[in-house]
């Protein structure tokens, strides 16, 4: 038993964001080609209907949220189970057009 | 019949005979480069295919009717189909009974290419010819069907209504060249005929005409010229026939064979995929089929420009036209020439680079096992969880009629793999269905029941499960009916039934949910129903439309269902019913729902 849970609790480690080091060319070359980048509001209709939520902790709305903080490892880590089903484009209220958004990630950001 | 010249030349003959020449050449390079470009087994294939009696029947009983009697457009609108058949067994007419002259009266010119198609050139008419003068007959008759059709040609650049056709393409520039040349070539023919009808005989058509030019020309020296017009608008036609939309008539011979030995698109651009851009006629009639040209803006990315960008290399055109598609498939089911729009779009989707590529092997299929031996494994879809409905009328449906089933993914299972297919990423679609399908075999069910056709598609063409029975629920429903496992009565209401594009068009699901409406209460059809079903503009196929774009395509298909006033909608789509729930101005309702209502045990 480490130090950490001793007490039924754990020290999450930290994730400060510091967006004046977060490079984000990326998810501005992102923005560019899908201007629903900045649409989300985080409702997070898209977690709640992901199939491939269940098995990997997939949810959109983190995706966006990290490539927006310029957290790149996370979100590729999360794309890496979608199954482009596209039921989180039938329930996004802001009519995101995710499926495509999800490709041109795909596209853009590499694995690491 | 004697021959007027002993060397048998004159120099008009050279347009005709470059243009010949060059396209000969071009034809036979592609040939051997489209061939080349088939893959090892699909080469192998087609060549068996060649020498096997029945494809072989089968491919001249095509190309006959295909090619040169245009069966498929004559179904369409009859006036379109004469036109095209006019044209093309007309010409076809025209150098066959040509040939037969050549060989009965000069047999030793045979060998020349030009012969028969300057033949009243080149000969003058003596006392034993009226024994020809039924092939005289002939010649005219037939250069008469080519101008008549010629004539309709001309009309429908005007008025298309007329054709049963609301939109045509756009022609290129080269497209109009070669549409002008090939317009003028049988005027001309009949004006250089009727030019030296009094030498060399002829019959209703030249004959008369050569009494009227006789009345104000007696000047034999109008001859040449008319002749040399004559092969120039042939030479023009054959040397810009590779660049423009009249390609389609030698890659269709190809494209015939090559379907009927079986072959698929296995490669974006090259083989199968080019056979069938070339064979392209821009007819334009996927231009009136396409669920997307409601709005003026998606005109261009109908099939036809597809193939004209594919031809042009545009790249980033190909791209939008691609993405965009709502992969519905109704361009392919109405096709003449059969271009199979929706496959092509798919592998113009697969060549794209992605530097994220989805791997599904740290998903644990363990906590997915389950266990329906003897009973009915139910795979309700991702979208089915959108619409509960379906899976709960079902389920009821499936007590009722007590049948023994089991949940596949009740708490969520893994995507069938077709949106990922239909997305053009083949690796990962394969990776979900070999997991799923890990889990089907292990359940040990024999019958596997959907209620998606998304799902119900990649399932029948993808997955590998011989000895499992894969039913979708019309299907079933239908069956429990027949077999008397359902007791059904009829209610009042008037139903329309919706085909769904990926159960009609793209599973060949026609009958099975009309039989089951025919007895649940009145059925009426929309305007354009089962292989002309208008998508209901939901599809997953479409990467690049967005929610907001779509909303005219889904209105557009509610009118046409509701042309003959029914009181429910009724689909067999978990996608088309929410698509539709959303704009529709009367009831929206899945099959299983509407049996479920009017059944009782």
């Amino acid at each position: 038993m480490t130090m950490e849970n001793i007490f039924g609790f754990s020290i999450s480690p930290s994730s400060t964001v510091n967006l004046d080091n977060v490079d984000l060319t990326l998810f501005n070359r992102l923005h560019e080609l899908e201007p629903d980048a900045w649409k989300c509001m985080s409702c997070g209709s898209c977690t709640a209907t992901c199939p491939a939520g269940n098995f990997s902790g997939m949810s959109l709305r983190k995706v966006l949220h990290a490539l927006q903080r310029g957290k790149e490892k996370d979100a590729v880590k999360m794309l890496r189970c979608c199954m482009l089903c596209g039921k989180c484009s039938m329930v996004c209220p802001r009519g995101i057009n995710t499926r495509h958004l999800i490709l041109s990630i795909c596209k853009l950001y590499k694995e690491d | 019949m004697r021959e007027r010249f002993l060397t048998g030349y004159n120099d008009f003959v050279l347009p005709f005979m470059i243009g010949m020449v060059f396209i000969l050449t071009y034809c036979i390079i592609a040939l051997i480069r489209i061939i080349g470009q088939l893959p090892k087994e699909d080469r192998r294939r087609f060549f068996i295919s060649l020498i096997t009696p029945k494809t072989l029947a089968k491919n001249i009983k095509d190309i006959f009717c295909d090619c040169l009697l245009h069966v498929k457009i004559w179904k369409r609108n009859k006036l379109l189909g004469y036109m095209h058949s006019s044209i093309a067994f007309g010409w076809f007419m025209l150098i066959v009974v040509g040939h037969i002259e050549v060989l009965l009266y000069t047999p030793h010119r045979a060998k020349l290419f030009y012969y028969p198609i300057f033949f009243r050139y080149f000969v003058a008419e003596t006392e034993t010819t009226m024994k020809g003068a039924v092939l005289f007959f002939l010649m005219d008759f037939f250069l008469l069907v080519v101008l008549s059709g010629i004539a309709l040609a001309i009309i429908k650049r005007i008025r298309s209504k007329i054709f049963g056709m609301r939109r045509t393409t756009n022609p290129s520039f080269l497209d109009l060249v070669g549409l002008y040349s090939l317009w003028s070539i049988f005027p001309l023919r009949l004006l250089a005929e009727g030019f030296t009808a009094d030498i060399s005989g002829g019959s209703f058509l030249t004959k008369s005409l050569n009494y009227v030019f006789t009345s104000f020309l007696s000047d034999h020296a109008n001859m040449l010229p008319s002749w040399w017009a004559y092969s120039c608008a042939l030479g023009i036609f054959f040397c810009v026939l590779p660049f423009t939309r009249y390609m389609h008539i030698p890659s269709e011979i190809l494209l015939i064979p090559l379907r009927n030995a079986g072959i698929k698109i296995r490669h974006a651009r090259k083989g199968l995929a080019k056979a069938q851009v070339y064979s392209c006629p821009s007819c334009g009639l996927c231009i009136d089929a396409c669920p997307m040209s409601v709005q003026k803006g998606n005109i261009k990315d109908t099939t036809v420009y597809l193939n004209r960008q594919i031809r042009r290399g545009n790249e980033v055109r190909i791209e939008e036209i691609s993405d965009k598609c709502l992969l519905c498939g109704k361009c392919t089911a109405i096709c003449p020439v059969g271009v199979e729009g929706d496959k092509l779009r798919i592998a113009q989707r697969s060549v794209r680079k992605y530097g994220l590529s989805p791997d599904y092997s740290s998903i644990d299929t363990a906590s997915l096992a389950i266990d329906s031996r003897g009973k009915i494994l139910y795979y309700a879809g991702c979208m089915t969880a959108l619409t509960p409905s379906i899976r709960k009328a079902m389920e009821s449906l499936l007590k009722k009629a007590g049948v023994e089933y089991e949940l596949m993914d009740k708490d969520g299972g893994i995507c069938c793999g077709r949106p990922m297919w239909m997305a053009g990423r083949f690796d990962q679609a394969k990776q979900m269905v070999e997991k799923n399908t890990g889990i089907i075999r292990n359940s040990g069910a024999d019958t596997l029941l959907l209620s998606c056709p998304i799902c119900y598609r990649i399932f029948k063409e993808r997955y590998s499960l011989e000895g499992i029975r894969i039913v979708h629920h019309t299907e079933f429903i239908d069956s429990l009916i027949s077999e008397g496992r359902l007791k059904i009565k009829r209610d009042p209401r008037k139903y329309v039934y919706h085909d769904p594009c990926e159960l009609g068009r793209g599973s060949g699901i026609y009958e099975q949910p009309r039989n089951v409406l025919l007895r649940a209460g009145t059925l009426v059809e929309a305007a354009k129903n089962r292989k002309e079903s208008i998508c209901c503009g939901g599809s997953v196929g479409s990467l690049s439309l967005s929610f907001d774009k779509r909303k005219a395509l889904t209105e557009n298909a509610l009118n046409n269902l509701t042309a003959a006033s029914p009181d429910v909608i009724v689909t067999a789509c978990p996608l088309c019913l929410s698509t539709f729930s959303r704009y529709a101005d009367r009831k929206v309702e899945d099959i299983a729902e509407t049996i479920d209502r009017n059944t009782s045990n």
